[in-house]
């Protein structure tokens, strides 16, 4: 056995003269026991002296000598011993640096990658507290660091504040400079360190308003600031606090969400839009007809939007334009529309009084000959614009809504429902509003039994009268 | 309107910068104060993150506005005219002076700074420049800025504060214009486009900056960058991804930075009620990525948005390719080019170059490619490797399925 006594835990010279010398004797690894200042020697190995008298040099890959200068800097024990090993191995095979997926390199270059990062992290998250101190201020800082890299760290804070005097005190070394000079000190302790600066309550302030409530993710934040440097971070102390304020904040919007019908609309009065609401809704029409959010767009010949009074108590959404709809530009204008029309003044609701609009707002068809048949609008169809109606409501605000269909329906349930178990009760929307469901008139036109036709015709006016009604009572 | 202090002003000014996305301090210039004596600071090239927000987002610089009036009425924005917010306004000595000292305590890489437009567009970008100016002539501030313009300014100021800042920016705020138009109707896609235009030549052109004063950095030489909203207009992934990329063709840009659209508080009546998920903005940096550094074009990270022309929030875009073009994989880890080794989902450019090297030295295995990379099941189905073909695996319909991550819980926190 031959033991290796280094001058400090991040002796990289003394490594690798001892190292040269050993590797040039052939000296198996296994025979050698390495010591750097950070623990006794071992007592039971031969304190046989390396032999010094084998001179020479051979040449390793300089990206393994960059690595070592990291690896060297880690808390692992076995750290000469990995890259004394690793050194043989170069020595006869100088290409295996390149072999990334050797299981050797591979620990060495996470030994390596540790280490590069504490040193990041200790630029990053090193705070100096000022010291008066005579005429001219001194910044000290404390800092723990898990590798032992404040010597290799030296410079960069000397290029960033070299014309401030500073101290950097850690439990192993300590750093000094007085502007012109920088010394080495033993480690130090905490309370060697100022206990506070008066800034940091400003520096709290700053962290506290630009951490955004609305986006929490704490999983982000830990991985690249480990619990482990908090303690010495004045910040830190208000994460518990932000994180808490955020989630109550968050669970509120979830329990207003979750209200009854009639809470909800109590909870969420209409906003006043303001007077320029009919301008915003104008604005609003004329980007729809730019859209091109899913591929609807490319075959139809518009963008057939909502129609209506601004202030409408009652809106009414159906599927798709139709193939008349599409020329018109105009919603509810084809055979369907003029179906709902005749019974909603059956109903007697003024047409006048209400919105109308659709779930997708191009016409969606399959070209047979020339004429263009309906096609059913698809989930993602139906997602990408809901978009739309979603502005709609906005700038509205109905406190009643009434879905005509199950693809309207979906729309604005944000699920799949069958007309049979929704229809006949009110729903609660998100944003608070109230929503019936009831069957699309073009359903009513294509029954073919007479009977049945007007059996069902009868039911959907009795919807739209007591639709008409609930309007009334909600606004 | 009583006196506030600095505190005071502090918090109502950050929290006004906060909706902006961008924080990065890196791809400049270096610096360094070793052997000066007097100034202070440097620039390390790569940027550094002092803190870590709640949010997840890294603190590198101080991030503020100048002030939080604004004469201007953009919908999406807290300070907009008819907003009821807390105004306030630093002078652009506190603002030097805060600075400063937030960075001799290592808070900081240095200043992001940007401003609400008070009485004019010149007035407001003097004011910026004089911060500027200031940090680095009066104390001589070697540390990180960067200045976010306002589009009608003078060329002449904004030449100015490209003079003094690492990066200047200007937001192109939505992806359509339509969108602007609707949201933002003070500002005008000319007037931007025409700035970023003004920026792009000046810096290509940076050699007189030089020759003014010897601290300077050359003229923004971390470059420009802009900024989306993302959710607050109709526009797609899929026109975003183009959009986005349109603008880093035309305009040589750093960065472009999204912002999902967050419900703002007094929102303005004509905005979305909803966020939209912050996955998005995450899928869409992830396509940034593909197409900066994968070697991705626009349009084959449309082709994988869904017919709704969004891409999948369940899986990340590279994934999402790699699923729809399946006649692509599996990719041979020992004879692939690099290009189509980048195209693997779940190797990463590292990984990749790893690969590449490590090839020479030996036949790969699949034992090998686990050592190389994070998560060996997830691209298993993709890869043939000496000891591994995936067989049928890669043409299962459930392959989503099998490889998607599990939908994680939110994780309590425990201080
Ligand atoms: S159907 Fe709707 S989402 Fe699709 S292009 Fe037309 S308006 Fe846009």
């Amino acid at each position: 056995m031959r033991t290796v006594h280094l001058a400090a835990p991040d002796d990289f010279d003394g490594w690798r003269d001892a190292a040269r010398a050993l590797a040039l004797a052939r000296v198996p690894p296994e025979e050698i026991v390495w010591h750097a200042g950070d623990g006794a020697p071992d007592l039971f190995a031969d304190e046989a002296v390396l032999d010094t008298a084998v001179e020479g040099a051979f040449s390793v890959p300089r990206a393994f000598v960059a690595l070592a200068r990291d690896a060297v800097c880690h808390a692992d024990a076995e750290r000469f011993a990995l890259l004394y090993a690793m050194l043989l191995r170069l020595r006869d095979q100088p290409r295996l640096i390149e072999d990334h997926a050797d299981p050797l390199l591979r620990r060495i270059e996470e030994l390596a990658k540790a280490v590069r990062r504490d040193v990041h992290k200790m630029r990053a998250f090193l705070r100096f507290r000022e010291l008066e101190e005579g005429d001219q201020p001194r910044f000290v800082a404390w800092f723990e660091p898990e590798h032992h890299i404040v010597r290799i760290n030296a410079a960069f804070f000397v290029r960033r504040f070299a014309t401030m005097r500073w101290s950097i005190l850690t439990p192993e070394l300590s750093l000094h400079w007085d502007g012109a000079t920088l010394s080495e000190a033993p480690g130090a302790s905490k309370a060697d360190a100022p206990a506070g600066d008066p800034l940091e309550e400003t520096w709290k302030t700053y962290y506290a308003s630009i951490f955004n409530p609305a986006r929490v993710k704490i999983g982000a934040m830990l991985k690249e600031m480990p619990k482990k440097y908090w303690k010495n971070m004045p910040e830190t102390a208000l994460v518990p606090q932000l994180i808490a304020g955020a989630q109550a904040r968050e669970s509120g919007m979830i329990a207003k969400s979750d209200l009854k019908v009639a809470d909800a609309v109590a909870a969420e009065p209409p906003a006043d839009v303001g007077g320029n609401s009919r301008l915003a809704w104008e604005a609003l029409r004329e980007e729809a007809a730019a859209c091109t959010r899913c591929h609807l767009y490319k075959h139809a010949t518009q963008t057939v939007f909502g129609e209506g009074p601004i202030d409408a108590t009652l809106m009414f959404v159906g599927e798709q334009p139709g193939d008349q709809e599409d020329l018109a530009g105009k919603p509810f204008v084809g055979p369907a529309g003029q179906m709902f029309d005749r019974a909603l003044a059956q109903a007697g609701v003024d047409r006048g009084t209400v919105y109308v609009t659709n779930a997708v707002k191009h016409f969606k068809f399959e070209q047979r000959g020339k004429r263009r048949i309906h096609a059913k609008p698809q989930g993602p169809e139906i997602e990408a614009c809901r978009w739309w109606i979603e502005q709609e409501r906005v700038l509205i605000r109905p406190p009643l809504t009434v879905a005509l269909g199950a693809t309207a329906a979906r729309s604005l349930l944000g699920k799949v429902v069958t007309i049979s178990g929704a229809r006949g009760r009110p729903h609660v929307l998100q944003d608070g509003g109230e929503a019936w469901v009831t069957v699309h008139p073009s359903y009513l036109l294509r029954i073919p039994e007479r009977e049945k036709a007007e059996e069902e015709y009868a039911r959907f006016v009795a919807d739209l009268r007591a639709a008409g009604a609930r309007a009334k009572e909600l606004a | 309107m009583a006196q506030l202090d600095t505190r005071e002003k502090l918090a109502i000014l950050a929290d006004a910068a906060k909706y902006d996305a961008s924080c990065a301090s890196s791809g400049t210039a270096k610096r360094s104060s070793a052997g000066e004596t007097s100034g202070i600071g440097s620039t390390e090239g790569m940027g550094i993150c002092h803190a870590y927000a709640p949010d997840g987002r890294c603190i590198s610089l101080l991030k503020i506005l100048l002030t939080n009036s604004c004469i201007f009425d953009c919908h999406y924005c807290i300070n907009r005219k008819s907003s009821n917010v807390r105004r306030a306004r630093f002078t652009a000595e506190e603002v030097v002076n805060l600075t400063l000292a937030f960075y001799r305590r290592n808070y900081i890489e240095g200043l992001f700074l940007s401003s609400g437009i008070i009485r004019s567009s010149n007035y407001t970008m003097e004011q910026i420049v004089e911060v500027a100016r200031s940090l680095r002539e009066d104390h001589g501030f070697r540390g990180y800025i960067h200045l976010k313009t306002i589009p009608d300014a003078d060329p002449e100021l904004i030449h100015q504060a490209g003079l003094h800042a690492d990066r200047i920016s200007i937001n192109v705020e939505l992806p359509t214009e339509q969108g602007l138009k609707r949201l933002a109707p003070e500002k005008s896609v000319e007037g931007i486009a025409g700035a970023m235009g003004d920026i792009k030549a000046a810096i290509e052109d940076k050699t007189d900056a030089k020759r003014r004063f010897k601290s300077a950095p050359r003229f923004a030489p971390a470059g420009q960058s802009t900024q989306m909203i993302v959710g607050a207009d109709s526009a797609n992934d899929g026109e975003i991804v183009t959009r986005a990329s349109g603008l880093y063709d035309r305009f040589k840009l750093r960065r472009v930075y999204y912002s999902a659209f967050s419900p703002i508080p007094d929102a303005s009546a004509i905005l979305p009620l909803q966020r939209p998920p912050l996955m998005r903005e995450h899928r869409l940096y992830q396509s940034d990525w593909l197409m900066r550094f994968y070697g991705f074009a626009p349009k084959e990270v449309v082709a994988a948005t869904g017919a709704d022309g969004m891409l999948p929030l369940d899986i990340d875009p590279k994934m999402a390719w790699a699923l729809k073009f399946r006649e692509n994989f599996p990719v041979d880890v020992n004879r692939a080019s690099k290009e189509m080794l980048l195209r693997v989902p779940g190797l990463g450019i590292k990984a990749v170059n790893a690969i590449l090297l490590s090839r020479r030295w030996r036949t790969l295995r699949l034992d090998d490619i686990a050592r190389l990379t994070v998560s060996v099941a997830r691209l298993r189905p993709f890869i043939t490797a000496a000891d591994w073909t995936p067989g049928g695996l890669i043409d299962r319909v459930d392959l989503k399925a099998r490889i998607a991550p599990p939908a994680k819980q939110m994780e309590l926190f425990a201080a």
